[in-house]
């Protein structure tokens, strides 16, 4: 399959062309999903629930809703909720995409309100079909990675395949980016070795300490129970095989949720907040992390389960890799590949890692993963707090 | 060390834990370097045995790196979990079955 993405005024190119439904606070979000059920496969429902303003938030549903894989977007808001709706419309507006912005107070109501979004959306599907296509290759693609799920076989199949296949998409010019500083505690030195510069290194160690600090006040690492039950023990055994999904480049620079990295090459996010302990835990779920990454314009997520994850994501498709053969066995409904073979002996890190590469091309050229067909599209965003990142985060 | 049992995987030399590839029965004997084991428990896929006898306080070493400390004495083919091991970063929260913390 050859990959024509479709073409954005920025020059980013987009994989997918969803029309995005989003609420502006939960007051809305009732409206929104009912709008979005008429084109349960275009059109894609994300939002913010917060009544009070967050700058993170407003960024990140700026970025999300100019995410390259976006082709119209239909603002649903109750009307009294503190969110910059004009803003975020102003942006979406010079984007060059069709917006609109629903009020519901001043609709007459909810049914009102629908009626007018699924006319929007009726539309902007009709509208979609126009949108100019252009070739595409690997180094116009942006891919995340994120375990979840995670279990003692995840970091020695799934993940370090993802690792095999980041290495190759990096070689071929595309931008990779992994995440979850929470969970690279106990990596920084290794980790800090592989930055394109000294002044780099420091910042990536700098941003897992302040991810240590941050879970040491909360009192939780990132660790869910069921890590335990798959035989991992502590937060840095969970932390070595989530690094291995980074495979061996260089990594060329540290981002924040919602910076667009400038160019190809490997970068890592940080994730946790600046400042004080606020706001309650870092990434409260995975979907967060996949959203993050999205908001960095990432085009599709590469999720690595031992436990068994189901989840896709609104705006870009999710592959799910399944570490070993029991769970595999169990949900291989949604699951795409099998790393499962690595552990049972049956493939090598390098095949697996070369399926990964393969199939990331294939879902770029359209092919709808295993969560974009049993409609996965979840969503999740809450209150967080950044600073910019420093000078030495991308050396030139 | 000389072989290991196929139920087995090393990820370095180094390292004081061999991974267990499938779940293996309680009353098992396993080949961990020269010494053949008998299992005192059950063990399932992704979880660890020791490779290497081990004091309190001393590194458990995976991946060639430390991924916590003994909390007590612990025998070549003992499982090493939660009960017999820490974090020496942030503790570790688990439930168990019947809904109790770990």
């Amino acid at each position: 399959m050859t990959m024509r993405g479709y073409l954005r005024a920025d020059g980013r190119k987009g994989i997918r062309n969803q029309v995005i439904v989003a609420y502006l606070v939960e007051c809305a979000h009732h409206v929104a999903r009912e709008i979005a059920l008429l084109d349960r496969e275009k059109a894609h429902v994300i939002g913010f629930p917060g009544c009070f303003p967050n700058p993170y938030a407003q960024k990140m549903m700026e970025r999300l809703c100019t995410h390259p894989n976006v082709g119209a977007v239909l603002l649903v808001s109750l009307g009294c909720e503190s969110f910059n709706r004009v803003q975020l419309e102003r942006v979406v507006a010079d984007s060059g995409r069709p917006v609109e912005t629903l009020v519901i107070q001043k609709t007459g109501g909810t049914k009102s309100a629908i009626e007018r979004g699924r006319a929007f959306v009726a539309d902007a599907v009709k509208t979609l079909d126009n949108t100019p296509r252009a070739p595409m290759d690997l180094s116009d693609l942006v891919i995340g990675t994120v375990c979840g799920g995670s279990d003692g076989t995840s970091g020695i199949s799934g993940n370090p395949a993802t690792g095999r296949a980041f290495d190759q998409l990096v070689a071929a010019g595309a931008t990779c980016i992994f995440e979850e500083t929470g969970e690279l505690i106990g990596c920084e030195d290794i980790m800090a070795s592989r930055a394109a510069t000294p002044e780099l290194a420091i910042e990536l160690r700098a941003s897992v300490e302040k991810a240590a600090r941050y879970y040491a006040e909360l009192g939780y690492g990132s660790f869910a129970s069921g890590n335990a039950d798959g035989g991992l023990s502590t937060i840095e055994e969970k932390s070595m095989g989530a690094y291995a999904k980074s495979g061996a480049s260089p990594i060329s620079g540290l981002i924040k949720p919602g910076d667009i990295p400038p160019k190809g090459g490997l970068y890592l996010m940080d994730v946790v907040p600046d400042g004080p302990v606020q706001f309650g835990f870092p990434n409260i779920s995975d979907n967060a992390e996949i959203v993050e990454m999205m908001a960095s314009g990432a085009h599709m997520t590469i999720f690595v389960t031992g436990r068994g994850s189901v989840v896709g994501s609104a705006i870009s498709p999710v592959i799910k890799v399944a570490a070993n053969p029991d769970m595999y066995e169990r949900l291989h409904e949604d699951m795409d590949i099998n790393a499962g073979r690595i552990i049972d002996g049956t493939a090598d890190l390098e095949t697996v890692g070369t399926e990964i590469m393969d199939l990331v091309g294939q879902v770029a050229a359209g092919e709808p993963t295993k969560s974009e067909q049993l409609g996965h599209q979840e969503f999740i965003l809450t209150y967080k707090s950044f600073e910019p990142i420093g000078p030495a985060c991308l050396p030139a | 060390m000389p072989d290991i049992d196929p139920r087995l995987i090393i990820l370095n030399d180094h390292d004081t834990v061999a991974v267990v590839r499938c779940a293996i029965d309680a009353g098992e004997k396993v080949q961990i370097g020269d010494a053949v084991v008998t299992l005192m428990q059950a063990v399932t896929m992704g979880h660890k045995l020791a490779r290497a006898s081990m004091q309190p306080g001393d590194k458990v070493l995976k991946y060639g790196v430390p991924i916590g400390s003994a909390t007590m004495a612990i025998a070549v083919g003992d499982h090493v979990h939660l009960h017999n091991m820490k974090s020496d970063y942030t503790p570790t929260y688990a439930l168990t079955e019947t809904g109790d913390i770990a």
